[in-house]
């Protein structure tokens, strides 16, 4: 057993370290890889900062919410809203025109990024307080038709959303620094609540509620923090998203539902409750999504000409998917963190079997 | 009928409950139980399975509101208030069958349990409101963001928290285990941990479901001992569900008995012993026998 505990001061310098060669290595790829490269590469950070905020309800906090795209989906419009140019706007906006504050508004990206994820992380918490009343399945519903209100509501709000026409021309702000910057400060603070005494009372509630609150805990209370937490980084991730894509629009299977289970599937690869399993997994489906582009496109199968099939993709996610589910519930990281103390100990018992 | 002393109890009432009664739909569970803890007091509470025992704990730590009634815990009437308010106030329990964290590991068990100390701004204002001149003003203090943003203050807590919870592990002799799962240990030390996981909440009473379920005789004379340690090293006031005889015979100062919901007798160990309604309730009646 792996008994040496890694010094905290290590810990900081093996860390700081990691992050700096992390930072070359994008600098050398944003300059060597090409354009098409980059943007996975920034796409996969989004993903990130996605599944490390859902995780944090599903897995730290253990209540089961289905409603994360609509929180992503809020922080998107909300940035896009903030930062397209006034001009775009009166371009877009023809069936009804943009109302009074939001169509003289134009400012930059960060500050735009800072206002979508608050105004998630208050979408959180009007969805979070009636629906985390009721427990278990019920959540889940009730997050999942509050998502669906949401986006049913872009749908159909012309005069700030621009309903089901979507905004186009936003300004494709988000680079890899961008992307990678956030992916950082999501971690750190995620990491720092995870590994603080109000994240112990959010795995102790995942485990056992009623134990927990019998140990002081205000379990509602709780459970709203991580709620509103998790919606503020789901609006920044969707903010980077929005400006990524630079058109949005409210399809179930843009900012819809499909989003969620995107989501549900790279935290349930990384591991549920994982900040570090839930990078591993975002990179993997994003990965994953632009490979098994090759099976939706004609191909040549040892002589036999096989079409492409659109959407054979997500037969092989939901395949993949219900595989894990029955044989590796685990996932790829667990409960647990990929940390140098974790890599110590791996290795340590590694060295111990050979012995 | 009832004489437990002849001269008069001096301690405060650490515990008073009155008329307590819970209706489930047509069932009456619990049936105008009243009872009291003096301070420093270590009570039994038995009856045979069904009884109302564990309901009563529920219903003293919040998780059930009594349909009449009232608990009154040192002199705050905490009826119907929320369980994590009642921990905070002070009263602390164990489960009948063990509910630990158990992926989490011994010492965490531990912190989870001194968590309270962040954020019991609630309780201390009902304490403040009760009296004054005792329990300051409370100040609202913004934890949380300290915890994310880990600023001295909050590590100084931290660290506060970890000594802590390491003296009471020595306290119960489980130190050796603090980095191991809380479900890795034996059935024995797992009753342990849960008596130290309720103290690390600083409670003045505790309440134990069965803490002698599942052991042989020799494992329940080393938990008797270890009760009374705890009584004396933490100065709190216990009251305990047990099935054991010899157990609360024991070590219990006074005993409730229960049975369909009613009280059918109250004493010191001695009087219970050969109560005619306590022996009929566990072994039936007489005239069949």
């Amino acid at each position: 057993m792996g008994t040496k505990r890694i010094s905290f001061k290590t810990n900081f310098i093996l860390t700081t370290v990691f992050v700096i060669g992390v930072g070359f290595l994008l600098l050398a790829a944003s300059h060597s890889v090409g354009d098409y490269w980059v943007r996975i590469i920034t796409l996969m950070a989004i993903y990130s900062i996605m599944a490390i905020s859902y995780t944090l309800v599903n897995g730290v906090t253990g209540i089961f919410s289905l409603g994360h795209a609509g929180f992503i989906a809020v922080g998107a419009y909300t940035a896009a809203l903030l930062t397209l140019p006034i001009q775009q706007k009166t371009m877009s906006f023809f069936i009804a025109p943009l109302i009074w504050p939001l169509n003289s508004i134009q400012m930059g990206f960060f500050p735009a990024t800072i206002i979508a994820g608050l105004v998630a992380a208050f979408a959180a918490f009007l969805v979070g307080y009636p629906s985390l009343r009721v427990t278990g399945d019920y959540f889940a519903i009730a997050t999942l038709a509050f998502a669906e209100i949401i986006r049913i509501v872009i749908q159909n709000s012309y005069s700030i959303t621009n309903g089901s026409l979507g905004l186009k021309g936003i300004p494709p702000y988000t680079n890899i620094w961008w992307a990678w910057g956030w992916l950082l400060v999501t971690i750190i603070v995620i990491g720092s609540l995870k590994f603080s005494s109000y994240g112990r009372a959010l795995r102790a509630m995942s485990e056992d509620t009623v134990a927990a609150g019998a140990m002081g805990i205000n379990v509602f209370k709780h459970q709203l923090m991580s709620f509103v937490v998790s919606g503020f980084f789901a609006g920044i991730g969707g903010a980077l998203y929005a400006h990524w894509l630079t058109t949005i629009d409210p399809r179930p299977t843009s900012l819809g539902i499909m989003l969620t289970f995107f989501v549900l599937i790279m935290i349930v690869i990384g591991g549920l409750g994982s900040i570090s399993g839930a990078v591993l997994g975002a990179i993997f489906f994003a990965f994953a999504a632009q490979w098994l582009r090759i099976v939706e496109s004609p191909m040549n199968f040892f002589g036999i000409t096989i079409p492409g099939i659109p959407g054979m993709s997500m037969l092989i996610f939901a395949t993949v998917f219900i595989l894990i589910m029955l044989f590796w519930r685990r996932g790829i990281m667990g409960k647990d963190e990929l940390s140098w103390q974790y890599i110590y100990d791996h290795f340590a018992k590694k060295a111990g079997d050979q012995d | 009928m009832i004489k437990i002393n002849n001269k008069k109890d001096e301690r405060k009432d650490v515990l008073r409950l009155e008329n307590l009664t819970i209706k489930f739909g047509g069932l009456t569970a619990v049936d105008s139980f009243n009872g009291y803890l003096k301070e420093g007091e270590l009570i039994g509470l038995i009856g045979p399975n069904g009884a109302g025992k564990t309901t009563i704990f529920n219903m003293i730590t919040g998780i059930y509101a009594p349909t009449y009634g009232t608990v009154t815990f040192n002199g705050i009437d905490i009826t119907g208030m929320k369980p994590y308010v009642i921990t905070h106030l002070g009263i602390a329990r164990t489960f009948q069958n063990i509910r630990l964290f158990s992926d989490m590991t011994v010492l965490e068990n531990v912190l989870v349990a001194e968590h309270s100390w962040l954020q019991n701004y609630k309780a201390r204002k009902i304490l403040h409101k009760h009296e004054p001149e005792k329990f300051p003003r409370p100040h609202w203090k913004p934890w949380f963001w300290s915890a994310v943003l880990k600023t001295p203050d909050y590590l100084k807590m931290e660290r506060h928290m970890k000594d802590y919870a390491y003296e009471l592990l020595k306290a119960v002799d489980l130190d050796k285990f603090a980095h191991l799962k809380a479900s890795a240990l034996p059935y024995g030390p797992q009753r342990k941990l849960e008596i130290a996981r309720a103290l690390a909440t600083r409670p003045y009473l505790l309440l134990l479901d069965e803490p002698a379920a599942g052991m042989n005789p020799q494992e329940t004379q080393e938990l008797a001992e270890f009760v009374q340690d705890v009584r004396k090293k933490f100065s709190v006031t216990i009251l305990l569900i047990e099935h054991d005889m010899k157990f609360v015979m024991k070590i219990c100062e006074r005993i409730y008995v229960l049975d369909y919901g009613k009280i059918i007798a109250h004493g010191v160990p001695e009087e219970i012993q050969n109560n005619k309604r306590v022996i009929e309730a566990y072994l039936g009646d007489e005239s069949y026998v």
